[in-house]
């Protein structure tokens, strides 16, 4: 299956990227890794009749420190975020996380940003970038803005990203110490996750001090299970603690019925994997 | 049409292409590099897999514009002088296949694993080639392959195909392949 016909603009500045935007608005779709889009555009999903590649924007990729904040390029590859120091230093969750996304190859390919940006609620990299208080970096022909992580994830593969603007980078607090495990539920290798959950916890002498909890597709954007982190402050990090704190992971969740399960089963599986991720976060 | 200049198995290629125009349509249609073949067509099965710039890729998830400037190694360019790459090798002393078609993905996909982790244990390896499927399970072999390759020189012998007969090809129309 090929793709339709399309124009191809390979600009090699955000400025420029923003300015093609401008000039073909709703007929233009921006292309970051492609390990999304490509598919879509092969099974005739859409046919944009621009594709704007952001590929040669160097300024977009790699990462960096900036005081308390681990600033990752919204074109960073998969892989070079799963084998920089300081995001395992500093976000050690995304850093579990993004090994787990898709293959080997599609990590080589597929960036941070695009697979933000494309908000898939089955995604990966939504509900580690929600747990830690990610924030995002927009362009538009205004300037730049920052969305905070509760205000990107709008609905099903929508975000705050504006039809003129391009996310530009994702700018992580830095969680250095922290303990973090991505437990991802999949009936096959290869899948996308059925549930997955995304947790973080700061320990001090076998007490969780504090957590982050992020729930994969559990509704139609990632969520963070505030109740269960509430709940976990101040709690041993044991087993009955962590299950009682973890019971409550569905709560006010919406997850969707498919072939791989109905919701009260994601539920179901929303808690047990709260508990194993959070008491594997933990070292428990 | 949009113009790209790559090096495809040490050769330097330059074509005029429809932007729509996969990497696998490429460089099985215009470079008659069939050895590189189209499976799922999905970007799921990996039996497309080649190395954009030294790592693996699916090429079909790769539009041919996006490889400007790139260095790209298939299947075909992993031979040296005559002589089978070592993963190649281990794949045929093992008998890592069965109907074969998986074969040149597989094996590409190997490669990188094996430049990424020289030693990998036997649940490494099906974790590296998660990405790749083999439709006859043939998996146990393709297991013992790369362990095979692993104990005879597979992550050293990384072809390093050097851009020697430097000559462009006279661009050409490729509306009628797509």
């Amino acid at each position: 299956m090929i793709p339709a016909q399309f124009d191809y603009l390979a600009p090699t500045s955000v400025e420029e990227a923003v300015a093609a935007l401008g000039e073909h608005g709703d007929d233009a779709k921006i292309l970051a890794g492609g390990q999304s889009l490509l598919p879509v555009l092969r099974m005739r999903l859409n046919a944009p009749e621009v594709v704007i590649d952001l590929g040669r924007i160097e300024s977009l990729r790699g990462v960096r420190e900036e005081g308390d904040v681990l600033v990752i390029g919204a074109m960073t590859q998969h892989s070079v975020v799963a084998s920089d120091p300081l995001v395992e230093e500093h976000a050690l969750l995304i850093h579990k996380a993004v090994q787990h996304l898709a293959d080997a190859q599609i990590r080589h390919r597929g960036t941070f940003g695009g697979a933000l940006a494309h908000a898939d609620p089955a995604g990966d990299m939504g509900a580690p970038a929600l747990a830690l208080g990610a924030e995002f970096v927009i362009a538009g022909p205004g300037g730049t803005r920052t969305v905070a992580a509760d205000d990107f994830f709008v609905d099903l593969f929508e975000t705050a990203i504006g039809e003129d603007e391009i996310l530009t980078e994702i700018r992580v607090p830095k969680h250095t110490g922290w303990g973090a495990h991505y437990e991802k539920f999949v009936r096959v290798a290869h899948q996308w996750p059925i549930v997955a959950v995304a947790a973080a916890v700061r320990t001090s002498g076998g007490t969780i001090e504090e957590a982050r909890v992020g729930l994969t597709n559990m509704g139609s954007t990632p969520l963070r299970a505030r109740g269960v982190e509430a709940a976990l402050a101040g709690q041993p990090a044991t087993d009955e603690a962590v299950r009682e704190a973890a019971s409550g992971a569905a709560e006010g969740t919406n997850p969707p019925s498919d072939l791989n399960g109905d919701a009260d089963y994601r539920r179901h599986l929303a808690g047990v994997l709260t508990r194993r991720a959070v008491l594997a976060a933990a070292g428990a | 049409m949009t113009r790209i200049s790559l090096t495809v198995d040490g050769r330097k290629v330059v074509d005029d292409v429809e932007p729509r125009m996969l990497l696998v349509q490429y460089l099985r249609e215009k470079l008659g590099k069939t050895g590189t073949v189209v499976g799922c067509d999905t970007s799921n099965c990996g039996a497309c897999t080649v190395h954009l710039d030294g790592t693996s890729v699916k090429s079909c998830n790769v539009l041919a514009v996006q490889a400007e400037g790139s260095e790209v190694t298939t299947i075909e360019g992993l031979a040296q002088d005559g002589q089978l790459h070592p993963v190649q090798e281990a794949f045929r002393e093992c008998h890592g296949l069965q109907c074969g078609y998986c074969t040149p993905g597989m094996i590409m996909q190997s490669v990188d694993l094996l430049k990424e982790n020289p030693s990998p244990t036997e649940e490494e390896i099906r974790l590296g080639l998660e990405g790749n499927l083999c439709r006859c399970t043939g998996y146990h072999n393709i297991v013992k392959a790369v362990q095979y390759a692993a104990e005879h020189g597979g992550s050293t012998g990384v072809s390093a195909a050097t851009p020697a007969d430097v000559e462009a090809s006279e661009p050409q129309e490729t509306g009628a392949h797509v």
